[in-house]
């Protein structure tokens, strides 16, 4: 909706003012959605007071583990990436695209009304505004743009969080989108002990921030914010070495190493659906049973199922270790030719919530330390 | 709000077209073409199309197939596809009749570089049903002719009565097309060539291979061994074109069923240049 | 696009089952009257007793073959049915009762009834498919009406039913669920069970225990490898394999690879 602004203006607010942040955004039509705890993980849903927010819990991560811990402070923020991702308000798991009835004179196509709901974002982390502008480019910056995409997101109002910690599965230093919030955002917050430091990122951001209940910011407070921002950089541990990686992945197509991945691999979908960026998808046919009234519905689909490369003469990608291939092959290699940028951004949720544990990571690592280029497959 | 840039689109994508079958062919065994029509004639009217590209056709209550553009992409009175029957929408459509309406998407995809080809020899190698979405370049090089060199038509089938088109074949022969044909089984009246298509490439003579084009549609181990021969005989591998199958989903690069690697067939192909994809084409299960 | 003129003549059969199956297309409620005016009911005990004498269009098949005269039965049903399909975990891999093809039935038979010289029965349940060619199956305990009708309307408009094939987990994630097994440690089979049920389990917060089955080309293994390593029983996975689709080759194969360690 807006220009993005040089992040300059930074403001204080108070914790006793944050709730004004809601109800502002509420009362300008937006439907807020923030980090909640249910199922006992952090999850995204609508919220309407900031008491909802999971005050003084974090999360436990490793390669197929997640727990919730209690904190010993008080912080609202003080946890990283869940299972959700913000991509299912933008693409939603399951949509119509368009309907068809049969009339006397044939068959009639229609597609849906606009959609109307006003999301606002609150605690998008520098990985996930990153996943955002990678769906960006993937939705709306071909030749053909998802009407469905392209109207959430362009009413979406996004708050940023800057994270002060990092999981053991976050990477988003390796991948450059983080842990820092620079860009795509209305507004940033960073958590301090009694309140935020609040920078706008946009025109929208600004007059939003205007009307808060804000203090200007003191150099302790800037120091402060800066010094809990380093924490997350310092704390992460986990790295993926990107240099050279598209060439490194294609031109290992027959290594050892997907048979090996792929004989833990479940092929059960859990990665690509958690991904913040996987953007595959099915559109299928409900009928009712006269099948005069049929809808065509979208629902996130995923590289690992047999059927999803299924052509009438046969199935392309037959084994779970070809479709675990075409996976970390488009995510961490094509993805660059097709959209100029990766499709990974360092979250770490593929590896949390794999059931059992599959790190891309320790794959790349693997097909790195064993580099067999001149393996590569019959090229004429 | 923050950065995205795009505007609506003007027409929404999903949003297919009603047409209505206004005529049948029965080709060979198994494929018929359909002769369609807009519903909407202002839609007929904003319709044009490029040799190669192809139209999701959209059988409500069963789904969509990607099915090639085979009629002149100039004779804007009819739309063909020649379909064979494959799968679910395929086996629906082979009993819709005459007069019958259902949903087109299209036209998507890349086509056929007929202004490449410009003032040197074409050599078209295809099989089977492999010709539809070659005919609308036959088409456009026949009502160009004079912007080519030699035009040639190879062109396999498993039998004799597997040759599509084959009341055309004097047509395009009289009128400055090559046609060669080849079956890998004989019928006892077959007095033509007998066996692979790519033999007739190895055959035929290539008089000046820097300036010759090869249009390639076919099973992907037949376009590889086409490329294999073209290089052969000295055809730059960026004159050889080769025409994708993938499933496809949504056509409009969307949905993530097409890739071949960095290439959505959809979009980015169907029609290819070689060289951009080879290194994949023999990699089992990519 | 036009459907074949003539209404299917279904026939519903039912070996050693609960009946669950055959009610659920009872239960259909909203859809029932659409549905049965679809096709010509010629044999379903359950909902009528008019009986038509065969051979059939479509035969449903419910339940497992676990008696002398089911395996006669079975093979007399496939002669007179043009397109045999099996309804539910019984029909498709053994049902539950296929646990007795881990123990000593004449045990069984001894313990449950007064005069076992009545009984006659096999020593195992076995699914249809061990019996008969089988032309398409439909999974779960029990089915799923909605993949029941899906069925019906194919086979009316004379086409293959279209029933997806991915596991639970990607039902599950589309909900929403937090996956029990990650968040938790809870021993799941969701990630090899294929979809069908909607992720009922999990999302009330308990482990897909497999009704619906194994999914396809599934690595079982490196689940409950990984399970065990995060602290499953060992003990406590051979029953979770053993359930309702015990008899199910991928989860009966892993069952007593497990077993035979402890």
């Amino acid at each position: 909706m807006s220009t993005q602004l040089p992040s300059e203006c930074h403001m204080f607010l108070p914790k006793s003012e944050f709730q004004l942040l809601i109800d502002l955004l509420r009362g300008d039509g937006f439907t807020v959605v923030g980090p909640m705890i249910d199922q006992e993980a952090i999850v995204y849903d609508e919220i309407t007071s900031v008491e909802e927010l999971p005050l003084g819990w974090t999360d436990r991560q490793e390669p197929g583990h997640y727990r919730l811990q209690q904190r010993d402070d008080d912080a609202y923020f003080g946890f990283v990436v869940g299972p959700h991702s913000w991509k299912k308000y933008l693409f939603p798991p399951l949509t119509t695209v368009a309907s068809a009835q049969k009339t006397d004179s044939g068959w009639q196509m229609r597609t849906p009304d606009p959609e109307t709901t006003k999301f606002a974002f609150l605690g998008v982390r520098a990985c996930e505004l990153a996943a955002i502008a990678v769906q960006d480019r993937v939705f709306t910056g071909g030749p053909y743009v998802d009407p469905i995409y392209s109207e959430r997101r362009q009413q979406a109002f996004i708050i940023a969080v800057n994270c002060t910690e990092a999981a053991p599965t976050c990477f988003c230093s390796s991948m450059n989108t983080g842990p820092r919030c620079t860009s795509g955002f209305d507004l940033a917050l960073t958590e301090l002990e009694d309140g935020f430091v609040v920078e706008a990122g946009s025109e929208a951001g600004e007059s939003l921030m205007s009307r808060l209940s804000t203090q200007q910011v003191t150099a302790a407070q800037l120091a402060s914010a800066e010094s809990c921002r380093q924490q997350a950089v310092d704390q992460q541990s986990r790295q993926l070495d990107t240099e050279g990686i598209r060439d490194l992945l294609l031109e290992n197509l027959e290594h050892s190493r997907w048979e090996e991945v792929g004989s833990r691999c479940l092929g059960c979908t859990n990665c690509t659906m958690v991904c913040p960026t996987c953007f595959c998808c099915s559109v299928e046919d409900v009928t009712d049973l006269a099948g005069e009234n049929v809808e065509r519905n979208r629902h996130w689909d995923s590289c690992f199922n047999l059927s999803f490369s299924h052509m009438s003469h046969g199935t392309t990608r037959n084994t779970i270790t070809q479709r675990y291939r075409q996976w970390l092959t488009h995510k961490l290699a094509s993805w660059h030719d097709q959209f100029d940028t990766s499709g990974c951004v360092g979250c770490g949720r593929c590896i949390t919530w794999c059931p059992v544990g599959i790190d891309l990571t320790e794959e790349v690592a693997a097909i790195r330390n064993d580099d067999c280029t001149s393996e590569t497959g019959g090229t004429a | 709000m923050s950065t995205v840039t795009a505007g609506t689109p003007a027409t929404d994508p999903w949003l297919a077209q009603t047409v209505r079958i206004a005529g049948i062919t029965d080709e060979i065994e198994g494929v018929a073409t359909y002769h369609l029509d807009f519903a909407d004639a202002s839609a007929a009217g904003s319709f044009s199309f490029r040799p190669g590209q192809f139209n999701m056709l959209y059988l409500p209550g069963v789904g969509e197939a990607a099915i090639s553009i085979s009629s002149d992409p100039l004779l804007h009175g009819t739309l063909d596809h020649t379909v064979r029957i494959a799968g679910q929408v395929t086996t629906e459509l082979a009993r819709a009749g005459v007069g019958a309406t259902f949903g087109l998407r299209g036209p998507f995809g890349s086509s056929w570089p007929i202004d490449e080809c410009l003032e040197g020899d074409v050599i078209l190698v295809t099989g089977g049903i492999g010709l539809a979405p070659l005919r609308p370049a036959i088409y456009e090089l026949l009502n160009r002719r004079t912007e080519f060199g030699n035009v040639t038509l190879l062109y396999g089938a498993r039998h004799p009565f597997g040759l599509l088109y084959s009341a055309e074949y004097d047509d395009w022969q009289a009128n400055g097309v090559d046609v060669n044909t080849t079956v890998d089984r004989a019928s006892p009246a077959w007095q033509g060539n007998v066996g692979v298509v790519t033999q007739l490439l190895d055959r035929m003579p290539v008089a000046d291979p820097e300036r010759t084009s090869v249009l390639c549609c076919g099973p992907e181990v037949m376009m590889w061994y086409t490329a294999r021969s073209a290089l052969g005989r000295g055809i730059p591998k960026e004159r050889i074109w080769i025409s994708l199958e993938r499933n496809m989903n949504c056509a409009i690069g969307l949905c993530g069923h097409c890739q071949f690697g960095p290439t959505f067939v959809c979009k980015d192909g169907p029609v290819v240049r070689y060289d951009r994809v080879s290194q994949y084409l023999r990699v089992e299960g990519f | 696009m036009s459907a074949p003129a003539a209404r299917p003549k279904l026939a519903v059969f039912k070996f050693a089952s609960c009946d669950g199956c055959q009610l659920s297309l009872l239960d259909a409620e909203d859809q029932l009257l659409d549905v049965v005016g679809l096709v010509d009911i010629a044999y379903f005990l359950e909902a009528t007793s008019k009986i038509v004498d065969g051979p059939y269009d479509v035969a449903l098949v419910e339940g497992s073959i676990t008696t002398p005269r089911d395996e006669e039965r079975i093979q007399e049903i496939r002669r007179q049915s043009g397109y045999l399909i099996t309804i539910g975990a019984c029909a498709t891999a053994g049902g539950i009762q296929a646990l007795r093809n881990w123990a000593n039935l004449d045990d069984f038979i001894r313990t449950v009834y007064a005069s076992p010289q009545y009984i006659s029965s096999l020593s195992t349940s076995t699914a249809i498919a061990d019996h008969v060619a089988v032309d398409f199956e439909l999974r779960g305990c029990p089915i799923n009406q909605y993949q029941l009708i899906e069925v019906i309307q194919a086979l009316v408009a004379g086409r293959k039913p279209h029933t997806r094939t991915h596991s639970v987990c990607m039902d599950c994630k589309q909900q929403g669920n937090v996956c029990i097994t990650v968040a938790t440690g809870e021993p799941c089979l969701g990630p090899v069970t294929q979809s069908g049920c909607g992720a009922i389990c999990p999302t009330y917060n308990r482990g897909c225990y497999g009704c619906y089955g194994p999914a396809k080309q599934i690595h079982a293994q490196s689940l409950t490898d990984h399970l065990i390593r995060q602290g499953t029983a060992p003990a406590e996975m051979v029953p979770l394999l053993r359930n309702f689709n015990s008899g199910a080759e991928p989860f009966r194969d892993e069952s007593n690879r497990i077993e035979s360690l402890t």
